[in-house]
C-alpha cells in the first residue's frame, strides 16, 4: 500500500532566543536532524521519546503547524513541505489533531455540540447537526452532551469531545499528542480501546504521541524512538518489546515502574 | 500511638459535597504510606490536610489528626503550625509552580530554616549546598546563585526534594512529586527520594495515581474511593491479592508494556456501582 505519509531527510531549526545577543540575530538550533520515514495507510505509529526528544515538534510538522527548513514531508503525493496557508487549507480537514490538555483546547464558553461542529462549518460541510450527533455516536456519549460545557464534564469525557471534534472531519490522518497522560488508569483504559475502535472501524491513520510505552504496547503497530531529535529505532511493536536495538529504547523501558513489587529496578 | 494517627477525618466543601468519609490510617516512623485513587478521590487532600494546607473552601467537620503525639486539630492556628512546621514538610507535584520564579534557588532552600527554625544565615546556607550536594546537584555553589528558570524540571524538582528534607523533618507528604517529568527522570527522582528517605529515616505520604510507582516506593498503600478508604495493606499483599473489588479492578486498569493484553481494563461499571453503594451505605450509619 501507498504510503500516506513520506518524510525525507526532515530538519528544523529554530531562534535560539537563550543565545540571543542584544542586538542582531539569534543563533539557530536545530530540534530535529535529518528525519526519514514513511507512515502507510491505515498504520497506528506510536511515536516515544524524552522530554526535548523532539516527539511534539515532529507532530506539528506532519500536521504543518510548523514549517521545515530543510527536507520534504509528502502527505497523499503532495508535498506540503512549503505549502502556503492558503494552499493547506483545503489539504487541513484531511489531518486532524487531539491535543494534550482538552481543559485547554476546548473553548470553555461554547457547547459541546458547537466546538465539534466548528471546523466542520469553516470547511463548508453540509448537514453539522447530523455530523456532530453521529461523531458524539462514534465516542460513545451521549447526543445531549452537544448542550454541555466542558466544565461539566470529567477528564475522559472531555478528551472525548477532543476526538469527536477530530474525526467528525472524517480525515485520513489523526495526530494524538499526549490524549492519556492526564487522564485516570480507567479513563485512560477507556479512551485508548476507543481510539483503537475508532482506527479499526473508520480506516484512519494515526500517529500517537507519547511518553509511555506501556501505552503505545497497547495501541500501536510501529514504534518510533526519538532521542535529540534523532531517530534511534523505527520498528514493528512487536519486534521492539521483544528486543529492543537501540540502548536509548532499553533505557526507557527499564524505566518503566510496572506494577509489580517484585520488578528489579535497579 | 504511631507517627501520625489520622482518626475519623471528614472534610467538606463548605455548603457543597463531602471530600474525605471518616478517613483512619497509621503512619509509622519511617513508614512509605502511598495514597491511591482516581482524581477526585481525596488522597491529595488527606496530605494537605495534615500540613494544614487545605484550601479555603474545604472544612474538616470531624476527626482527629495525631502528629508526633499531639492532636493538630485540636491546637490555637499558630501553634499548630509551628509544630508542623517543625516536623513534617512537601514535596509537592509541580515544580515550575512550587518555586519562586523571582528569587534565587538558596534562599528558597534557607528561608524556613532562618524565619521559622531561627537558624544563622551563615549555617543554613552551609546546610543549603550540603543538600544540593546529597540530591546529586552538580556545582551546588552555583545553583544557590541561580534562578528557577535556569534549571531543567529535574533539577528543580531535586532543588524540592532538597528544600523538604532541610530541617530533618519526620514526615514528608509527597504529592504526586513526579507526574510531570518523564520516565527516565521519573526513575531518578523516586529513586532519590526513597534513599533520602532511608536514609533519614523520615515517613513518608506518598500521593500518586500510578500504581507502578507505589510498587517501587512504598510499604504500605491505602486506597481511596469518594473520599472512602476502602483498603488499606501492605504494598506486597496489595499486589499479590487486592481485597477488595475496585482495588483489583484498578490494577486491571494499569498498563503494563511487558503484557501486550494489560490494562485495556477499564474499571467496570458494576464494579464501581458497588463501590459507590458500599460508601454511600457507610454515610447512613455514620450519619
Amino acid at each position: 500500500m501507498a504510503d500516506l505519509y513520506r518524510v525525507t531527510d526532515l530538519r528544523l531549526s529554530l531562534a535560539d532566543m537563550t543565545k540571543k545577543p542584544l542586538f542582531g540575530a539569534a543563533p539557530r538550533i536545530e530540534i530535529l536532524h535529518g528525519l526519514s520515514f514513511g507512515i502507510a495507510r491505515g498504520e497506528v505509529l506510536g511515536i516515544v521519546g524524552g522530554s526535548g526528544s523532539g516527539k511534539s515538534t515532529l507532530g506539528r510538522v506532519l500536521v504543518r503547524l510548523l514549517e521545515p527548513s530543510g527536507g520534504k514531508v509528502e502527505f497523499d503525493g503532495q508535498d506540503i513541505t512549503h505549502m502556503s496557508e492558503d494552499s493547506l487549507r483545503p489539504l487541513r480537514k484531511q489531518f486532524q489533531m487531539i491535543f494534550q490538555d482538552p481543559m485547554s483546547s476546548l473553548n470553555p464558553r461554547r457547547r459541546v455540540g458547537a466546538i465539534i461542529g466548528a471546523p466542520l462549518r469553516l470547511h463548508g460541510f453540509d448537514d453539522v447537526t447530523g455530523r456532530v450527533a453521529r461523531a458524539l455516536d462514534h465516542v460513545g456519549l451521549p447526543r445531549g452532551f452537544r448542550d454541555r460545557y466542558p466544565h461539566e464534564l470529567s477528564g475522559g469525557q472531555r478528551q472525548r469531545v477532543g476526538i469527536a471534534r477530530a474525526i467528525a472531519m472524517e480525515p485520513e490522518f489523526i495526530l494524538a499528542d499526549e490524549i492519556v497522560s492526564g487522564l485516570d488508569v480507567s479513563s485512560q483504559a477507556q479512551v485508548l480501546n476507543l481510539l483503537s475502535g475508532l482506527v479499526r472501524d473508520l480506516g484512519l491513520t494515526l500517529a500517537f504521541i507519547s511518553h509511555d510505552l506501556s501505552v503505545i504496547r497497547r495501541l500501536c503497530g510501529t514504534v518510533m524512538v526519538l532521542q535529540q531529535g534523532r531517530i534511534v529505532e523505527h520498528s514493528a511493536t512487536a519486534d521492539l518489546f521483544a528486543a529492543p536495538k537501540a540502548a536509548y529504547t532499553r533505557e526507557l523501558l527499564d524505566a518503566i515502574p510496572l506494577p509489580d513489587p517484585d520488578q528489579v529496578w535497579a | 500511638m504511631s507517627f501520625l494517627s489520622i482518626r475519623g477525618l471528614s472534610a467538606v466543601v463548605k455548603g457543597g459535597p463531602r471530600l474525605l468519609r471518616s478517613v483512619s490510617m497509621d503512619v509509622e516512623a519511617g513508614e512509605v504510606r502511598g495514597l491511591v485513587g482516581e482524581s477526585g478521590a481525596g488522597k491529595s487532600m488527606i496530605g494537605k490536610a495534615v500540613l494544614g494546607i487545605l484550601p479555603r473552601s474545604v472544612e474538616v467537620v470531624d476527626g482527629e489528626i495525631w502528629l508526633d503525639g499531639v492532636d493538630l486539630l485540636r491546637m490555637p492556628p499558630g501553634e499548630r503550625r509551628r509544630k508542623v512546621g517543625a516536623v513534617a514538610a512537601l514535596i509537592p507535584q509541580d515544580p515550575l509552580t512550587a518555586l519562586n520564579p523571582s528569587r534565587r534557588i538558596g534562599r528558597q532552600i534557607t528561608d524556613r530554616l532562618v524565619d521559622i527554625l531561627g537558624w544563622t544565615r551563615a549555617d543554613a546556607d552551609r546546610r543549603a549546598v550540603e543538600l544540593l550536594t546529597e540530591v546529586h546537584i552538580p556545582d551546588p555553589t552555583r545553583v544557590m546563585r541561580a534562578y528557577p528558570h535556569e534549571l531543567s524540571g529535574g533539577m528543580r524538582q531535586r532543588v524540592l526534594i532538597a528544600s523538604a528534607f532541610a530541617a530533618e523533618p519526620k514526615l514528608i507528604v509527597a504529592d504526586e512529586p513526579t507526574t510531570a517529568l518523564d520516565v527516565t527522570v521519573q526513575k531518578q527522582i523516586l529513586r532519590l527520594i526513597k534513599d533520602m528517605q532511608a536514609q533519614h529515616g523520615t515517613a513518608l505520604l506518598f500521593v500518586t495515581h500510578d500504581l507502578g510507582v507505589v510498587s517501587k516506593v512504598c510499604d504500605s498503600l491505602s486506597v481511596l474511593y469518594a473520599g472512602k478508604v476502602i483498603e488499606q495493606t501492605s504494598v506486597r499483599e496489595f499486589f499479590r491479592a487486592p481485597a477488595h473489588p475496585y482495588s483489583a479492578a484498578l490494577l486491571a486498569a494499569t498498563p503494563k508494556y511487558t503484557d501486550p493484553d494489560a490494562g485495556l481494563h477499564p474499571v467496570p461499571d458494576a464494579v464501581i456501582a458497588a463501590v459507590r453503594a458500599e460508601v454511600e451505605a457507610s454515610e447512613v450509619r455514620h450519619g
